[in-house]
């Protein structure tokens, strides 16, 4: 949507290069020239948060992996070593762990934000696909890497997350066995974990690449979720969206920062300071509260699915509570199409808009009931908060686009951008605006 | 149009039905080394044979855990009280039921009533919790709240089979083998 490229190296070198592999070009016109709405909200600057936190986890994870044993004898004293004895190990430490969680903020952001200006409608469902696929390796990457330091919930969350793979009828036990490298969770699946932690990273960015490629297929969304219709509703990515995506950036490291100095444990269990035993199992195994609202949706299944009035069980609840969970998370995929409404951005949506909250408060409700022990009120208030997460996307995407009234949508972005600044006491001529903007 | 009756496969089809034939062969050799390796190494295996056990200084009451194969085994010796417990209780509480004479056994010429079953909870794989009060209640998840009766079979909870009995063989009265088919 960039049209014709405005790359136009002026040094020797430059040109020379750009006639041979036109890298240059192709940063300038994907980072610098390429065009993104003017209307863009503070909302819209997870991506490059999240860009930023790959690099981080990467770059802190290859230096730590420097003073790792993956060895099931060996893998708690070493991280002990790099936290205790290497210069700054602790502080490195600490951040790999602590942006692990940061990680998921950010990306939890991008999703709800996605959900709710309509990010995945026509054109942009690939998009949207290649963005759960991400978010899917990303649980893998942060799973597998909370299992290296081998602390007692390592050990137990490798053991509870490997269960579910024993639920596959028939095969079950000897998928389970294949995954483990063993009869249970032990050195080889330690080792295993490891080499796969260091690997899941670099397919991420892969994606990440095809991700940031689709995006500038179509181009942004906006809080407008009307399509850019002319040069007016657009501005440069660098200068504007840089500053703005920096600026964002400035203030979420900040708060991830005071996490990693002043609370680095917060986000984290003590149990995982008590080296892995297998013989003892913690009192309450919860995972990293990013898996909780899934831990929470495995643990609603806790009944037999069968043809009723028989004994015959088509599901017991083990694999009904794997199904559910992983359910969960398939869903996500199909939400291009679940979405029958054809406004795309939900402020235009004033129904949609209650059951959208409605919908994160029970996301966020879940994560709790996943951190309760499994027992009295909070059994069945699980349930039902699974119910709700499963009725947002199955019942009302689907139907409430068929009978909403929505609000009128404006014509243009420039139009929604000019009102609201008329509104700010800011009275504008379209002509006059990107001037403005300059000089803003 | 070839010399013969068939002529729709010509020569090339054949070169081409052959190729690609080896190339599966050959792509099969190369995924099975690769997928081979996962699984439990020989040594794993090794350690897989039967352990033996000495069973005479555990009281009615009491309860142990035997590790096989990596994994953790109850060895429980049941009080009378618990024992007919388990044989009085209503079917309808069990998920899974069987009788409980079924999930308990005695060494020959022994008197002790024995319950040998998987430490490892049937939903996850997390270890339950003896519970010390007697009765019927045996175990307890501490992961996902599944409850056990003292045999091993599941009452309550999401684990949705009782705990598995490993195989296992009453070498003498107080000689357990975890491990060995019972034969």
């Amino acid at each position: 949507m960039s049209g014709h490229s405005t790359y136009n190296p002026t040094t020797g070198v430059g040109k020379w290069m750009d006639e041979r592999l036109p890298l240059a070009r192709l940063m300038h016109d994907s980072f610098v020239s390429y065009p993104v709405p003017r209307n863009l909200n503070a909302f819209y600057t997870f991506g490059g948060i999240l860009m930023v936190m790959l690099v981080s986890q990467i770059i802190s994870g290859v230096v730590i992996a420097m003073h790792y044993t993956a060895d099931a004898s060996l893998a708690f004293e070493s991280v002990q070593l790099l936290r205790r004895d290497v210069a700054y190990g602790g502080l490195l430490q600490n951040w790999h762990a602590v942006g692990a969680s940061f990680f998921f903020v950010a990306v939890y952001v991008h999703i709800f934000r996605g959900l709710y200006y309509g990010s995945y409608k026509a054109p942009r469902e690939v998009l949207w696909i290649l963005g759960v696929v991400i978010y899917l390796l990303m649980m893998a990457t942060a799973f597998m890497g909370y299992v290296l330091p081998w602390g007692q919930m390592s050990y137990w969350g490798a053991k509870v997350i490997t269960g579910f793979f024993t639920a596959i009828p028939l095969v079950g036990g000897v998928v389970t066995e294949y995954l483990l490298g063993g009869y249970n969770v032990g050195n080889a699946t330690l080792t295993r974990f490891y080499s796969l932690h260091y690997l899941l990273p670099f397919m991420i960015t892969g994606v990440v690449i095809l991700h940031v490629w689709a995006l500038h297929v179509t181009g942004q969304t906006n809080p407008t979720g009307v399509e850019v219709k002319s040069k007016q509703d657009v501005i440069p990515f660098t200068p504007y969206a840089t500053i703005k995506d920096a600026l964002a950036l400035v203030v979420f490291m900040l708060v991830m920062c005071y996490f990693v100095f002043y609370l680095p444990d917060y986000l984290g269990h003590a149990d995982n300071y008590i080296p892995a035993d297998p013989l003892k199992t913690p009192a309450h195994i919860v995972p990293e509260w990013y898996f909780l609202p899934f831990y929470a949706i495995l643990r609603a299944v806790d009944f037999n699915i069968g043809i009723p009035f028989t004994e015959i069980v088509l599901i017991d609840s083990k694999l009904g509570g794997v199904l559910a969970m992983f359910g969960a998370i398939a869903v996500l995929f199909f939400v291009p199409w679940l979405d029958s409404s054809d406004v795309r951005s939900t402020n235009y949506r004033p129904m949609y808009k209650i059951f959208f909250w409605l919908f994160v408060i029970n996301s966020i409700f879940l994560g709790y009931l996943g951190s309760r022990p499994a027992e009295g009120i909070w059994i069945p208030l699980t349930k039902v908060s699974t119910f709700w997460y499963f009725f947002h996307f199955l019942a009302v995407m689907p139907l409430m686009g068929l009978f909403e009234k929505t609000t009128p949508r404006p014509a243009s972005i420039t139009d929604a951008v000019l009102a609201s600044s008329e509104g700010a006491g800011a009275p504008q001529v379209a002509g006059t605006t990107a001037e403005a903007e300059k000089r803003g | 149009m070839s010399e013969h009756g068939n002529s729709d496969v010509k020569r090339r089809d054949f070169l081409y039905v052959a190729t690609g034939a080896a190339g599966a062969v050959a792509v099969g050799g190369i995924v099975w080394p690769l997928v081979s390796q996962l699984g439990p190494n020989a040594r794993e295996r090794a350690a897989g044979a039967p352990v033996e056990v000495d069973v005479s200084e555990i009281e009615p009451g009491q309860s142990i855990t035997v590790i096989w194969r990596g994994a953790p085994y109850f060895v429980r010796h049941l009080t009378e009280e618990e024992v007919t417990a388990a044989r009085g209780a209503a079917e309808g509480e069990y998920r899974d039921y069987v009788p409980a004479d079924e999930r308990m056994a005695k060494a020959e010429g022994g008197e002790a009533e024995w319950a040998i079953v998987a430490a490892n909870c049937t939903h996850l794989g997390c270890i339950p919790t003896k519970v010390e009060t007697s009765g019927l209640d045996g175990w307890i998840c501490p992961c996902h709240g599944s409850k056990f009766d003292v045999t091993g079979r599941v009452t309550k909870g999401p684990a949705p089979t009782n705990l598995p009995l490993p195989p296992f063989a009453f070498a003498a009265e107080d000689k357990l083998v975890i491990g060995a088919d019972a034969a």
